[in-house]
């Protein structure tokens, strides 16, 4: 729950922030390292092919199991570039958009407004820490008896477990506000409407980007496994599982590959909009 | 009919009735009583605060210095007692305070101009109001810095400084300063110190300040406010009247050093105690 994300520093700043930056030794650091160092985060990726690519060449593994790095790219690329892989991708993260917002949109409302009135919260603060214990995987054959097999179904559980991180975030940033905001809240006058709409929503702001963060991911997860075994005929889960049953191991790495994209992106996505609308996070 | 007959005594102990403080007494604090994890931090505590005057608050540590403020504006309830403002409840009365942790006191997601006009906003004030207001306090307080920007890009004496234009905003009635110097460097202190007598000069605001620098607390005060060890109890009140406005040579002076030595003495028989 902590704020300071060293992922976030690496995001570029805001247009709000570039208008006055404050003289840091940060600045300096980085004007004094060697023009190479802004290729340091692709040195790892780059050894990774090669060792791959060392593991295919010399056979130390069954080329059936492991196809060579370049093929496994161009795949990845030819298929996200308008093959059949777009189509499931668009499928999958679809359904993730779809199972976020509900979450978001159920979850950031009732977190606030149980975060803003602990007794209520501490009456179902079990029920909430229980079922976010309980792996999400776990309910699917439930969903499937409420929902059955259909599209909706994928969705719903993943908003369940998003939905879970959602609320959880949100109510612990209510709860955690600055007691000294809402103090200076108090003694200019502020009513309690207008503390918990002028101070306590703006509190939880970060925590609750913290849980959308999380929650996307979560997300992305359940929707991925639930593709794979509630009978899907598309999306990245059920082509992942489709081409490693017929063996197509070039098909299902660019897949795995794509998945890892989405969850990146996405990931990268609320980074950057934390960092624009919650400007002063870390400050 | 219904009278029980024999029944045991219940006597009342009888209310000790309201004394008012002397003339030019701003706030009356009666009775004030507030315990700590089961002991007494107050008992029974009377104070008269005067109006238009600057009192500090110097005690030994842990005697309750901004508990008492911060009873005083409401921020924390007392267990009994009564405080009036001019014979008016806190609630109808106007105050501004100032934290000593301004980082914690603004809203960083509010521009710096926002968050000094916020009490005017809660108060329904109009955009024209607002206005006008904000440009009267930035001339009296003679701001070099872009208002226009966040409280975090802003330095700490610059938030401070913003800190105590929000709380004059709404022209309080009593300004509370609750050490308000102890986070900013000694060129900031200084800068502060002089503004604050500035506005004092200007519009009488009684103010309460807590000070843990017994210099900084006699330069800028009429009455210094001395405390107890707990249960905290007034040790003295010692005026000091020297005039205003008080400059960096006030502070060689012989009636600055008396008072200052005179409030030390207090001080250090209060804690040896």
């Amino acid at each position: 729950m902590t704020t300071n994300n060293p992922a976030a520093m690496a995001v570029p700043a805001s247009p709000a922030g570039a208008l006055w930056a404050p003289q840091t030794a940060t600045a300096e650091v980085v004007a004094n390292t060697p023009t190479w160092g802004k290729a340091l985060p692709f040195v790892g990726p780059v050894l990774l092919l090669l060792l791959w690519d060392m593991v295919v060449r010399f056979g130390l593994v069954k080329a059936i199991l492991l196809p060579p790095p370049i093929e496994t790219v161009l795949a990845l690329v030819g298929g996200l570039a308008g093959g059949p892989l777009l189509t499931d991708f668009g499928v999958t993260l679809w359904r993730t958009v779809q199972a976020f917002l509900i979450a978001a949109a159920v979850g950031v409302p009732l977190g606030i407004a149980l975060g803003s009135n602990e007794k209520s919260y501490r009456s179902v603060e079990f029920l909430i820490d229980f079922f976010r214990s309980t792996p999400s995987s776990a309910l699917i054959p439930l969903f499937m008896m409420i929902f059955g097999i259909s599209d909706i179904n994928k969705v719903a559980i993943a908003a369940f477990g998003a939905f879970l991180i959602v609320i959880f975030n949100s109510a612990y940033g209510v709860m955690n506000a600055r007691k000294q905001r809402v103090m200076a809240a108090k003694v200019m006058g502020a009513s309690r409407w207008q503390v918990f709409k002028d101070v306590l929503v703006w509190e939880s702001l970060q925590p609750t980007f913290v849980g959308l963060r999380s929650a996307v991911s979560m997300a992305l997860v359940i929707v991925i496994v639930a593709e794979m075994f509630i009978g899907a005929d598309n999306g990245l889960g059920n082509r992942i599982i489709n081409a490693q049953q017929v063996m197509r191991v070039k098909d299902m790495y660019a897949a795995i590959l794509s998945a890892g994209v989405m969850g990146y992106a996405l990931n990268v996505l609320f980074l950057v909009s934390e960092k624009r609308i919650v400007h002063w996070s870390g400050r | 009919m219904s009278e029980v007959l024999n029944a045991p005594v219940f006597a009342d102990i009888p209310v000790p009735t309201f004394k008012p403080g002397p003339a030019g007494t701003h706030i009356t604090i009666r009775g004030l009583t507030k315990y700590f994890a089961g002991w007494p931090l107050y008992e029974n505590f009377d104070l008269d605060i005067p109006k238009n005057k600057i009192v500090s608050v110097f005690g030994p540590n842990g005697c309750g210095k901004s508990t008492l403020i911060n009873m005083i504006a409401g921020l924390v309830p007392p267990d009994s007692g009564e405080i009036l403002f001019d014979g008016k409840s806190l609630k109808d009365t106007k105050i501004g305070y100032v934290f000593q942790n301004y980082r914690e006191a603004l809203f960083p997601w509010m521009r710096t101009i926002d968050n000094i006009a916020y009490p005017l906003k809660l108060e329904g004030k109009s955009k024209a109001e607002v206005d006008r207001r904000m440009a009267e306090l930035v001339a009296s307080f003679d701001v070099k810095f872009d208002l226009n920007r966040y409280p975090y890009e802003l330095s700490g004496g610059q938030q401070q400084t913003a800190s105590i234009m929000r709380a004059l905003a709404p022209k309080p009635e009593v300004l509370f300063l609750d050490e308000p110097f102890s986070a900013l460097d000694f060129e900031m202190t200084l800068f502060i110190r002089e503004k604050l007598q500035e506005v004092f000069m200007q519009t009488g605001t009684t103010m309460l300040l807590v000070s843990h620098d017994l210099e900084e607390a006699v330069y800028l005060a009429d009455q210094v406010l001395l405390l107890t060890k707990r249960p905290t109890r007034v040790a003295e009140i010692l005026h000091y009247g020297e005039a205003r406005p008080r400059t960096t040579e006030t502070l060689s002076e012989p009636s600055f050093i008396t008072a200052k030595k005179r409030s030390l003495e207090i001080f250090q028989r209060e804690v040896r105690r």
